[in-house]
Formats: C-alpha cells, sequence, structure tokens
C-alpha cells in the first residue's frame, strides 16, 4: 500500500482508539486535559479555516464560540430542548453571525488586515454587551447541568471528552479538505493579494462568506460542548479575551497556513497552561504565553508548519508537456468582428475624469496598441475592463455580453485576462501554482492535475519551466513579467490585456518579448496592450488606439496614428512657432 | 426620564472621562500612524504606569504628580527600547499587533506578580473632593486629568504641526522613500516618536491611579473603547482624538444615565464597528 493510502486508515484508527479511550476508565483528569486539547484543537483549527487560509485575522472568535454557549445554554436549560439538536442550533447560530458580520464587512475593501481585526473584536463586546443586559444572560449567568448531555460512556465526563474528540476530529477534517480544495486554494490567493484573486477569477466575497460560516459554525458547537464542561456560562468569562489570545496564539505559534498547524500549536500551549495551573504558578504560566507569543512572532512568522515546510527539499523541476493543455477558444485568423467593444465608457475619481467617454472596438484574433501619455487612462481602462474599477456609465461587451456590472471573477470566467505593470504575484504560493491557480479559476477553468499540466505547459511556453517550484521573490524582474504573462496565458482568456509588460526590461529581453507575444497571437488569442515602447507597438500592434486625457483621440494602423499631430501635440505640446 | 440635574452631570463626567480616552488613545494613534505600529501593549504601559504611581504614591508617600513627573524618563526609554526592537526585527502591522498582544500580557502578569489581583486604589485628599457649580459636583482630581490632557493634545499637535520633527514624520507616513530621499532620518524620528508615545502612556497611568480603581484585568477593559476613540479620531490626529474621546465619552454617559451602566459598551462599540464600515478611505 502507498502513504496515500495508508493515511486515511491512519487517522480513522487513530479516532476510534481515542473515542474508546474512557471504556479503559482512565482518571477524571486525564479526560478532562485531554478535553480541553480537542477544544483547543477545534477552535483554533476553525479559526485558521479564516484567519490562517484567507489572512483576515479575526479577534471575534470569542464571538462565535460565546454565541455557541449561550445558543447550547439557553436552548437545552430554559426550553429543555434535545442536546444534539441544540448543539447543531449552536453551530448555525454562530455561522449566521459569521455570515451576517461578513456580508456587512466583506464588501469594504478597506476593512482588511488589522482593521478587520479590530472590528471583529468590536463585534465580540457588542454581542457581549446585548447577551449580558437580555434575558440571554441577564447578569447572573446561566448554570447547566450534565444531565441534559446523552448517556454514551456511564460518566458524563467521558461523553463531554468523546464530543470534543468528534469537534477536533470535525474541525480538522474540514480544514484539511478546504486547503486542499478550490476554497482553499482561494483563500490562499486571497490572503497574498485580494484584488488580484478577484480579478483572475476567485469569487472572492462567496469565499470569504463560506470560511466565515464554517469557522463560525466549527467554533459554535465547539462552545455549545463547552458550556457543559464548564457547567456555568458568564458573560465575563465566555466573551473575553482569552479566547481570541489563544487561538491566534496557538494558530501563529503553529502555523496558521496548514491545517495541521494550529492542532500542533493548540496541544503545545494548553500543555503549557494545565502545567502551570492553580495558585501562583497561574500568573507566570501567563507570562510565559505572552513571551511566547512574542518570540513566535519575532523568530518564527510562519510558525512550526511553515518551518517545517521551508525546510523540505524541493523536488526537480518537472517535466514540461509537448502539448498545449487544450484547444485555444479563439484559435481563428484576425477577422475584422470585434470581440470587445466599449461603448462611451465613463469614470471620474473624486471630479478627476479618468475616462470622459471612451470607445474602442478590439477586433477577434489582432494585436491592438494602446498608448498614450501619462494619466492618459489608459490603464484605468484596463482595471475597468477586467472589472477592478466599476465605470460609471457606458457599456463594455464581450461578443456581446456585457461586462461593465459584473464582478471582476465573472469577468475573469468570461475570458479576460491580464497582466499587471508591476508584476503581482501571490508571494507565499510557488511558481506553478501561481500559474495553476489561474488556470483553475480563469476562463479555462481546469480541474486540480489538468490545471497543472497546463501551467507547467505554459511556464514551458515562456521559458520558466525550471523555475516551477521557485518562489516570486526569487525570479528577477524579466522572470516576474513573463510569469505575469503565463498566468494569464493559463488562464484561457480570449482577451489578454497586458499592461506595459515591456516597461523595466533590456532589448534582448523586449526582442524576447515581442516574439512571445507574437507567439500569443499565432496561437489565438486576442491582446490589447498598453505600451509607451514605440519600437514595440509599431512591431506589434495591428492596429493603434491614442488615448489622451482619458479620451480617445486617434487610431488607425501604426505608422499613419504616429504622423497624427493631434497625438504629436499630446505627446510633446502644441508647437508655438 | 432622568431630570437635567442628572443629566448635566452625566455630560460632565463624560466630557471628563472622554478627555482620559483621548489621552490615553494619543501614543497609540501616533504609534500607528507614523511608525504602522499598533501598539496594544500602550495600554499595558498606562497600567504599568499606573500601578508605580500608586506604588511611590502611596509607599513612598510622594505626591502623585510628582511620581508620575519622575516616571516620564524611564517610560520614554521603554518606549524608545521597544520601537527599536521592533524595527530590528522588522515586525509589520499585524505581526506587531500579536507580539504587543504578547507584551500586554506579560506586563499584566509582572503586575499580579508585584501587587496581586486585588483592587488597589490610591486614597488622596484630592480623590474625594470636588468643587460645587451650581447643582452640578465637578471633581477636582478629573478636572485636573481633563486639563492636563487637552494641554498635552494641542502641544503634541503643535508640535506635530509646526516644527521639523513633526512634518517630518508626516512626511515619512506619506511616503518613507521620498522623505528619505530629501534627508529624513525616518529611523531616529521614530525612535523619537515611540518615546513620546510612552512618555503619554505614563501621564495617562498618572492619572488613572488618581481617579480609578486598580486592577491587572482593568487593561483589557479599555482596549475596545480606546481603538474606537483612535480611530474616530483618526491616525495621528491629536486634535481629532480629542474631539472622539468626548463624543464617546459622552454619549456613554448619557447612556448610563438614561438606561443602565452595563449597557454603555455598546454606545463605544456600535459606534466603532459603524464608523469602520461607513468612514470612506480613512486609515
Amino acid at each position: 500500500m502507498n502513504a496515500r493510502a495508508i493515511r486515511p486508515a491512519f487517522y480513522v484508527g487513530a479516532g476510534i482508539l481515542l473515542a474508546g479511550l474512557p471504556l479503559a476508565q482512565p482518571p477524571a483528569f486525564f479526560e478532562s486535559f485531554l478535553y480541553l486539547v480537542f477544544f483547543w484543537i477545534a477552535l483554533a483549527t476553525s479559526w485558521a479555516i479564516l484567519s490562517g487560509f484567507s489572512g483576515y485575522f479575526s479577534f471575534g472568535h470569542g464571538a462565535f464560540f460565546g454565541a455557541g454557549m449561550y445558543t447550547l445554554a439557553n436552548l437545552t436549560t430554559n426550553l429543555d430542548l434535545p442536546f444534539g439538536w441544540s448543539l447543531l442550533a449552536s453551530g448555525v447560530a454562530a455561522a449566521l453571525l459569521g455570515l451576517g458580520v461578513g456580508a456587512v464587512v466583506f464588501r469594504v475593501r478597506r476593512l482588511r488586515g488589522e482593521l478587520f481585526a479590530l472590528l471583529t473584536l468590536a463585534v465580540t463586546f457588542v454581542l457581549a454587551t446585548i447577551v449580558l443586559n437580555t434575558p440571554l444572560d441577564g447578569g447572573p449567568g446561566v448554570f447547566m447541568s450534565a444531565s441534559v448531555l446523552p448517556r454514551i460512556y456511564e460518566s458524563p465526563s467521558g461523553t463531554i471528552y468523546l464530543f470534543g474528540l468528534g469537534i477536533a476530529a470535525l474541525s480538522l477534517a474540514t480544514a484539511r479538505i478546504v486547503q486542499y480544495t478550490r476554497l482553499g486554494r482561494g483563500l490562499f490567493a486571497i490572503s497574498d493579494d485580494e484584488d488580484v484573486a478577484e480579478v483572475l477569477g476567485v469569487p472572492t466575497f462567496g469565499y470569504k462568506l463560506a470560511a466565515v460560516g464554517l469557522a463560525g459554525f466549527l467554533a459554535g458547537v465547539a462552545g455549545g460542548i463547552h458550556a457543559v464542561f464548564v457547567s456555568y456560562v458568564t458573560v465575563a468569562e465566555t466573551f473575553s479575551i482569552t479566547v481570541p489570545l489563544f487561538v491566534v496564539l496557538m494558530s501563529v505559534l503553529g502555523g496558521a497556513r496548514h491545517w495541521f498547524g494550529p492542532a500542533i500549536g493548540a496541544t503545545l500551549v494548553t500543555a503549557l497552561t494545565y502545567a502551570f495551573v492553580g495558585g501562583e504558578w497561574a500568573v507566570f504560566g501567563r507570562g510565559l504565553i505572552g513571551v511566547t507569543l512574542v518570540a513566535a512572532v519575532l523568530f518564527l512568522p510562519h510558525g512550526i508548519m511553515g518551518l517545517v515546510a521551508s525546510r523540505r527539499k524541493r523536488p526537480p523541476p518537472p517535466a514540461i508537456p509537448a502539448e498545449p493543455p487544450a484547444p485555444s477558444q479563439a484559435a481563428h485568423a484576425p477577422s475584422h468582428k470585434p470581440l470587445l467593444v466599449c461603448q462611451d465608457v465613463r469614470l471620474s475619481f473624486q471630479g478627476v475624469k479618468a475616462l470622459a467617454g471612451v470607445s474602442l472596438d478590439v477586433r477577434a484574433g489582432e494585436i491592438l496598441g494602446l498608448v498614450g501619455p501619462n494619466g492618459s487612462g489608459k490603464s484605468t481602462l484596463i482595471n475597468v475592463i477586467s472589472g477592478y474599477y466599476r465605470r460609471q456609465s457606458g457599456r463594455i461587451l464581450l461578443e456581446g455580453q456585457d461586462l461593465s456590472r459584473r464582478p471582476g471573477h465573472r469577468i475573469a470566467r468570461i475570458g479576460v485576462g491580464r497582466t499587471y505593470q508591476i508584476p503581482r504575484p501571490f508571494r507565499r504560493l510557488n511558481v506553478l501554482e501561481n500559474v495553476a491557480l489561474y488556470a483553475t479559476f480563469g476562463a479555462a477553468g481546469l480541474e486540480r492535475a489538468a490545471a497543472e499540466r497546463a501551467a507547467l505547459y505554459w511556464l514551458g511556453f515562456v521559458g520558466l519551466g525550471d523555475r516551477a517550484h521557485a518562489l516570486p521573490l526569487e525570479l528577477n524582474l524579466h522572470q516576474r513579467k513573463f510569469l505575469e504573462l503565463a498566468r494569464a496565458l493559463a488562464s484561457g482568456a480570449r482577451l489578454i490585456l497586458l499592461d506595459e509588460i515591456l516597461a523595466g526590461l533590456t532589448p534582448a529581453e523586449i526582442d524576447n518579448a515581442i516574439a512571445l507575444i507574437r507567439r500569443i497571437q499565432a496561437a489565438g488569442a486576442t491582446i490589447v496592450f498598453v505600451e509607451h515602447n514605440m519600437r514595440a507597438v509599431v512591431a506589434l500592434a495591428d492596429r493603434v488606439v491614442v488615448l489622451n486625457h482619458g479620451e480617445v483621440i486617434a487610431s488607425g494602423l501604426p505608422k499613419d496614428v504616429m504622423a497624427d499631430p493631434a497625438v504629436v501635440a499630446a505627446y510633446l505640446g502644441k508647437s508655438h512657432a | 426620564m432622568p431630570s437635567a440635574t442628572l443629566l448635566g452631570q452625566s455630560v460632565l463626567s463624560g466630557v471628563l472621562v472622554g478627555g482620559l480616552y483621548a489621552l490615553m488613545g494619543v501614543g497609540l494613534s501616533l504609534s500607528w500612524a507614523f511608525l504602522r505600529l499598533i501598539n496594544l501593549a500602550h495600554l499595558a504601559l498606562v497600567f504599568l504606569a499606573a500601578y508605580l504611581t500608586y506604588a511611590l504614591a502611596e509607599g513612598a508617600h510622594m505626591s502623585p504628580f510628582l511620581a508620575m513627573l519622575l516616571l516620564v524618563p524611564p517610560f520614554f526609554v521603554i518606549g524608545v527600547a521597544l520601537q527599536w526592537l521592533f524595527a530590528r526585527f522588522k515586525v509589520d502591522e499585524f505581526g506587531s499587533v500579536l507580539a504587543t498582544f504578547g507584551l500586554m500580557v506579560i506586563v499584566e502578569s509582572v503586575i499580579q506578580g508585584i501587587w496581586t489581583a486585588d483592587f488597589r486604589r490610591l486614597e488622596t485628599p484630592l480623590s474625594t473632593a470636588s468643587w460645587r457649580v451650581g447643582p452640578i459636583f465637578v471633581p477636582v482630581s478629573e478636572s485636573i486629568m481633563f486639563i492636563v490632557a487637552v494641554a498635552l493634545l494641542v502641544a503634541i499637535w503643535a508640535w506635530l504641526r509646526f516644527t521639523y520633527v513633526g512634518k517630518a514624520m508626516r512626511a515619512s507616513a506619506e511616503n518613507p522613500d521620498i522623505a528619505a530621499a530629501f534627508g529624513v532620518n525616518h529611523a531616529r524620528l521614530a525612535l523619537l516618536m515611540a518615546g513620546v508615545a510612552a512618555s503619554s502612556a505614563c501621564i495617562a497611568g498618572g492619572f488613572i491611579a488618581l481617579i480609578a480603581t486598580l486592577a491587572p484585568s482593568q487593561i483589557y477593559a479599555w482596549v475596545g473603547v480606546i481603538f474606537a476613540t483612535v480611530i474616530m479620531g483618526g491616525l495621528g490626529n491629536p486634535l481629532g482624538i480629542l474631539a472622539a474621546g468626548l463624543l464617546i465619552g459622552v454619549s456613554e454617559a448619557v447612556t448610563m444615565a438614561l438606561t443602565a451602566p452595563s449597557w454603555a459598551p455598546l454606545v463605544s462599540f456600535t459606534l466603532l464597528i459603524l464608523i469602520l464600515i461607513l468612514r470612506p478611505g480613512r486609515a
């Protein structure tokens, strides 16, 4: 049997052994210690699904946990509902809380990083205040009785232990599945560069909601179980800073970008605090946790799993497939049929007209050069077509489908790919993963193995095949520009928007790039390229469109356009002679 | 409906506590805006200063105001040292939240180790004294705190607005590379700024010792409301913080008078959430 087949059997076997542990009647403190380990594994792992994977660090995990705790306490104690249904309701309540917060917060582009962390902390305090002042708690707290538990094992502590094991296993399984599926890859992309992720085809809003929903559900269930364990639920304890502090510490220590990292951190920290329980030592233990957190940030920024991953030896560069992955979607000769039509597209930033009514056609199969002085609106137009900015009026049609109302990831699916003037690779994914992401989420929409094959093919095409396992930061500018190109190609886009792909390259590298762009056109793609390098424009473009102050001032064959007096004036200023 | 007197008394106490919020928040705001550090440990420093003031005043029978002043230089040094450490390890904005969270826990355990978890209250003749203005009582120590807070905030505002250091810091915050090209030594200014921020924590702590009851866990109780003040006021804007502190303080005090004290956190945190979501382009 190979390792792939042994692993699931190992997990299941370990699970059964652990589940049967109470039959051996271990001392009660042992069960409760293991329960605490499981409890923190569940909380830390569920936190990592949202915060570790997507980079949206939350200090609001206490809110999910607390929502679960109070849901269970109230349903079983005040309404006498059965434990199982109440536990499910705890998870659902916390998930709904997460979805509610996410539905508002994730729409605001600004609320990332530390502002998101603060906001989630504030949500926790608001929830705590509401719970404290309503009959949910009412002030004195809620007493729980262990009799609400189903009798699975003779002792309640054994039964709680089993539930703890269950939620820990469920959290780990969820995290593992998420990490290795589309959702996980999308979340990793979001964590490195959310704007690029959206424009390449990752439905960022939906994925973030999915992550916060899952995280909330798991934390809510863990909270529900914990309510029975602590048996006395109070606002001060439930919504204290301990829960968010501990889950962040555990995940950061273990490595929050791997499904198993938080579990390592949770086990270590729980064992550490258990060792210092009681009396004078409790203070010392808390201090030690603080020291661990500081040390982890300073010396181990990627956690234990991050350290393990960085020590692992890189496999040799894989072989490049000879065949293009899939027939290109637009493998036909240049025609006069327009692929993309922009009609009177307008966009202003606080009164500055970036695009003052741009109308242009891009014909299927052609290379269209988009030129103009700095600030003329070229990059803005690319940003509007690819969906990063939303136009204020006008229409943008790709083969008759209106793009202008769609979010960026829908536009990418329809078949628009782009590169960035300053390359924006996902810095914590390797070159191959960077390209495969485009093949997965772009118009090509390939499954995992096919996406990787396609990625390798296009990496070979741009000459980066031997750097497949390198991280983007290890590449030089020329290679990073070509990585951008490989990503746009792998997306399977019919229309490829190249934003100053040649800027900063040496003359020899420019020749190299020009040859490459010709090959891309020959493969059937339509290309719009923004460029300042006139030699390249003349060499490559079938037609040229000139923008100035957000308006089209000329269009036509390169040599005609370059001689146009309006174009000369835009570049060199009006002659006063 | 509470009487006009009660309402007036609430507004006054809201104004006074708002000054305290601003005083506690200004250092946090400065380091966030100019050092790109979200220094949660700032609040821990505030409480460390409070306990030290308490110890000097209670144990050594020193005037609390003298104690506060004596503590400023060591706190300045602490701030500089922390900034040096963060710069040395190139801690980014998010790393700083985690690391200073850790520092906060360390300081809390140190405080708890020395002074235990019991509540401590500094008893001075000032702590119960108050002036009577018509039907309203004006507490003396809170009023002194408020005056010092306003003076300090205005001084920091003027420092940022009119001096070389202030202008250079603001230029660096806007664009570090261009500021550096004009000869701004950001690393050294950052040390100075961190020292000033920690000194403001020291002053805030001294007044906390004068007017509030101390307990190690109290450190966390302030986190939310201080962040609300800092963000609402606009980063690196001392006068904005003062305005935000007053707004939050008064709205909390009025909520307490109209409903129950336990509802008060709802106001500041709801305000914080709304501002984060609705305020365009800030921070």
